[in-house]
């Protein structure tokens, strides 16, 4: 599959080793859409590809934003873009949160770290579609403050009637007087209706394996907990088998997860 | 409905006929033929090329070929690379990319060549199953390979019923083998060598509508029953002399129960990560991506090639790679096979052919590992 | 002024414990008000109190060899601070601060242990209570020590790329 060429619009720091793009098409047309959890293969000339979540709001497909960490050789030489440079696009890929499917229930979002941007496209689409779901709750942990990806947005969620946010850092500052803690702490304080409630989780295996049984301890069953899974990918076409788990291969099957599906595999080792 | 059944001989003698026609029909025969004192699969100009009067002898961790008593010319099992790298090449330029001085970038296919239309002489019932595997893998996903599609879609086979099963050979345990099954593995022709005090000849079967063509044009006789007889017990005899066998019955479901067994950190003890047994593996599948860059830096290409899931990078991502024991690694790669495949392709990911035993160079025996598994 | 028993009453941390037990305890109860910044407790002082929070933060810290503090924790409403005084010699091992305006109660812990070491059944649930507490935070600051969103997703080392 050809990637097609897309244009930098923007691009801005959120941490000191993240940042973000917003692209737009290069050529006339409507792009295709994407739904929230879904990433695509950024590729950045002579560097490679790289399989990147979508971190923008669906309701805008011309405007793809992507969060990237800096970590490798393709993320680092898309933290060099300017506006103006070009990237080529292949996607969208994979499965998506299932806003759908959880119409009507309240929904607790949990971020780990960079998490947040998998999840910021679901966010949007519920902040958007407000009425379709019941109360909403945005759990966030990161490394530190300075960490902490779009601390202006989530301090706006906030404000949102209906909308519940918490933010804890693993190490605070002196000028830090929010939480500290990890983030399944925030958990078992959350009043909840464990048989209305649906979790997306997004974050390192095993914060999202904690925050999982933080859930199911107050009662949530593992179909309405939500993962995102992560792995090395070269295609996206499930052809390369590169990212598979077990029978799954994340970029087909996932990488969004309903928690019974993926769970044998998220506590195995090394597989 | 089942394919046209079209039985007929040709003669040892005017098998040089069959090259003929395959390439006034504008065919690159590929077959096996000797080479570097293995029998390997490669372009072949005329029958002569064939490996006649040779065998090999394949066990765990070795291969020897020796002469064989007789003329035949499909006396070997199976060849020591299979056919995935005709259809499913071991380097494919993904992509070529341009970038003018506005920072604006080209895009360019890397393979938009009509491929060469290849006739596979000589081509296993494994081996055939194996292709079906890949067929399945590139074709019959949610996304079409269209590299593998168009080289897929331009290959003629004519089948080999095996009259000779090797030490590692268990396509009776995988049930592919050693007869070839035109309803369950397509073929245009086949063919079952008969040496005996009758002569040197082929039992020569039509499996589609080219086939059938092709019969027309060689100088074919009648089948007697004697020779038809003479073929089943050819095959009966093959299949019971299978060197390895493989309990698949609830073989998927041990192995995923077993995933902490003590015989993984056995056997990885003794593996050298050395990627053999996924590179000779007719059905193993995934590849990497390479990217190159002009020195002048307004070029860039994008390779793909084969990879295999014993590399350490494999799985990496920031921090590491997901699987960073060899333990884990062997671990994938036969619970893959053998497990996981199920759920997947809808089959066993493993054909019987036998190639990862005796290419293993410490002798490795999947059939032995699947075995031990078993016990607590 | 009005019995403080409500109140423990209705603090999770006492969460169905029997009406005689909470009598006791309310025995031992006041009422304390921290402003932000104020300490609750410092290392190396004697923990005569254990406080259970009923409003507002307040962050647990280890004073830093570089100066200042650092937070390791904090806790909010509902949460329990401080099992120092269970435990000879009797003195807070970290720095509780608070970080907003903190309404608490403090139990006394001399009066408490008293209670306990005469009424076993009594110490035995208060010690369950308290060691469930403690098990939380020591599988929390586990997983803190992971450094869990800098090290990607990983529990174990990591050599250097290929």
């Amino acid at each position: 599959m050809m990637p097609i060429p897309w244009r930098v619009a923007e691009r801005w720091d959120e941490t000191a080793d993240t940042f973000t793009v917003a692209l737009e098409p290069s050529r006339p047309g409507e792009p295709p859409g994407f739904k929230p959890g879904q990433f695509n293969m950024l590729y950045a000339f002579g560097a490679g590809e790289s399989a990147l979540s979508i971190s923008g709001d669906p309701s805008l497909p011309g405007r793809r934003l992507h969060t990237v960490r800096k970590v490798g050789t393709v993320t680092s030489a898309l933290a060099r873009l300017r506006p103006g440079d070009q990237v080529g696009l292949r996607g969208p890929f994979g499965t998506s949160w299932p806003m759908t499917d959880l119409k009507g229930r309240d929904l607790i979002f949990v971020a780990g770290g960079i998490g947040l941007a998998p999840l910021r496209p679901a966010i949007y689409h519920a902040l958007r579609f407000r009425a379709d779901y019941g109360s909403i709750r945005i759990l966030v942990g990161a490394r530190s403050p300075a960490d902490l990806l779009y601390a202006a947005e989530l301090a706006n969620w906030q404000e949102i009637p209906g909308v519940f946010r918490e933010v804890t850092v693993d190490r605070g500052t002196a000028a830090w007087n929010g939480h500290v803690g990890v983030v399944t702490k925030l958990i078992p304080p959350l009043p909840l209706d464990p048989g209305n409630s649906a979790a997306l989780i997004c974050g390192p295996e095993i914060m999202m394996r904690y925050t999982a049984t933080a859930l199911r301890e107050k009662g949530l069953p593992a179909a309405a907990i939500h993962v995102t899974m992560e792995r090395n990918m070269k295609c996206a076409l499930a052809h390369c088998g590169h990212c598979q788990i077990g029978p799954h291969f994340i970029c087909r099957e996932g990488p969004v997860y309903p928690l019974d599906r993926i769970a044998f595999w998220l506590t195995q080792r090394e597989v | 409905m089942s394919p046209p059944s079209v039985q007929s001989i040709l003669e040892r003698d005017r098998l040089q006929d069959l090259f003929d026609v395959l390439h006034r029909r504008g065919y690159t025969v590929i077959g096996p033929t000797v080479r570097d004192r293995a029998i390997v699969c490669e372009a072949l100009r005329a029958a002569s090329d064939l490996p006649e009067g040779w065998e090999d002898v394949p066990e765990a961790g070795s291969y020897r070929l020796r002469r064989r008593p007789d003329k035949a010319l499909f006396g070997f099992t199976v060849p020591t690379n299979s056919w995935k790298e005709w259809l499913h090449p071991k380097r494919l330029k993904l992509l070529g990319a341009g970038r003018d001085g506005e920072g604006n970038l080209h895009f360019t296919p890397g393979d938009d060549a009509e491929p060469p239309k290849l006739a596979f002489l000589g081509a296993r019932s494994c081996e055939l199953h194996a292709i079906a595997i890949q067929d399945r893998v590139f074709l019959g996903g949610t996304f079409v390979d269209p590299h593998y599609a168009k080289r897929r879609a331009n290959v003629l086979i004519i089948a080999t019923n095996c009259g000779r099963a090797g030490g590692t050979c268990f396509c009776v345990s995988m049930n592919t083998g050693p007869s070839v099954d035109g309803r369950r593995t397509p073929f245009d022709l086949s063919l079952t060598e008969l040496l005996d005090d009758s002569g040197h000849r082929f039992l020569l079967e039509a499996g589609s509508q080219t086939g059938t063509a092709l019969l027309d044009e060689l100088p074919v006789r009648e089948v007697t029953t004697r020779e038809l007889r003479a073929a089943r017990t050819l095959l009966d005899n093959t299949a019971s002399q299978m060197g390895r066998s493989l309990e698949t019955q609830g073989l998927a479901e041990t192995m995923l129960q077993n995933l902490d067994h003590p015989r993984w950190q056995q056997v990885a003890d003794r593996c050298l990560n050395c990627a053999n047994c996924t590179m000779v593996c007719p059905t193993c599948f995934c590849t990497t991506v390479e990217d190159v860059t002009s020195l002048t830096g307004d070029h860039a290409e994008r390779w793909r090639r084969w990879d295999s899931c014993f590399n350490l990078d494999f799985t990496w991502m920031h921090g590491g790679p997901a699987r960073q024991s060899a333990r884990s690694r062997y671990r994938q790669w036969l619970t893959h096979k053998l497990a996981t495949w199920h759920e997947q392709f809808g089959s066993s990911g493993c054909v019987g052919c036998g190639r990862c035993i005796s290419w293993c160079p410490v002798g490795i025996d999947l059939t032995e590992e699947a075995r031990a598994l078993r016990a607590p | 002024m009005t019995s403080l028993e409500p109140v423990l009453r209705q603090h999770p941390f006492f969460a169905g414990l029997d009406d005689a037990a909470l009598t006791l305890l309310t025995g031992c109860a006041r009422n304390v008000r921290f402003a932000p910044g104020q300490p609750l407790a410092r290392e190396g002082r004697s923990a005569d109190v254990f406080y259970l929070l009923r409003t507002g933060r307040a962050a647990l810290g280890i004073p830093s060899p570089r100066g200042g503090t650092i937070t390791i924790e904090t806790l909010d409403a509902g949460d329990v601070i401080g099992w120092s005084w269970l435990f000879p010699p009797h003195l807070w091992q970290f720095d509780v601060t608070a970080v907003s305006e903190v309404h608490a109660l403090a139990l006394d812990g001399l009066c408490l242990r008293g209670k306990c070491e005469a009424d076993p059944r009594l110490g035995y649930d208060l010690m369950k209570r308290f060691s469930r507490v403690m098990a939380a935070r020591l599988a929390a600051t586990r997983l803190q020590l992971l450094d869990l969103y800098r090290a990607g997703p990983h529990d174990f080392p990591s050599p250097e790329p290929p």
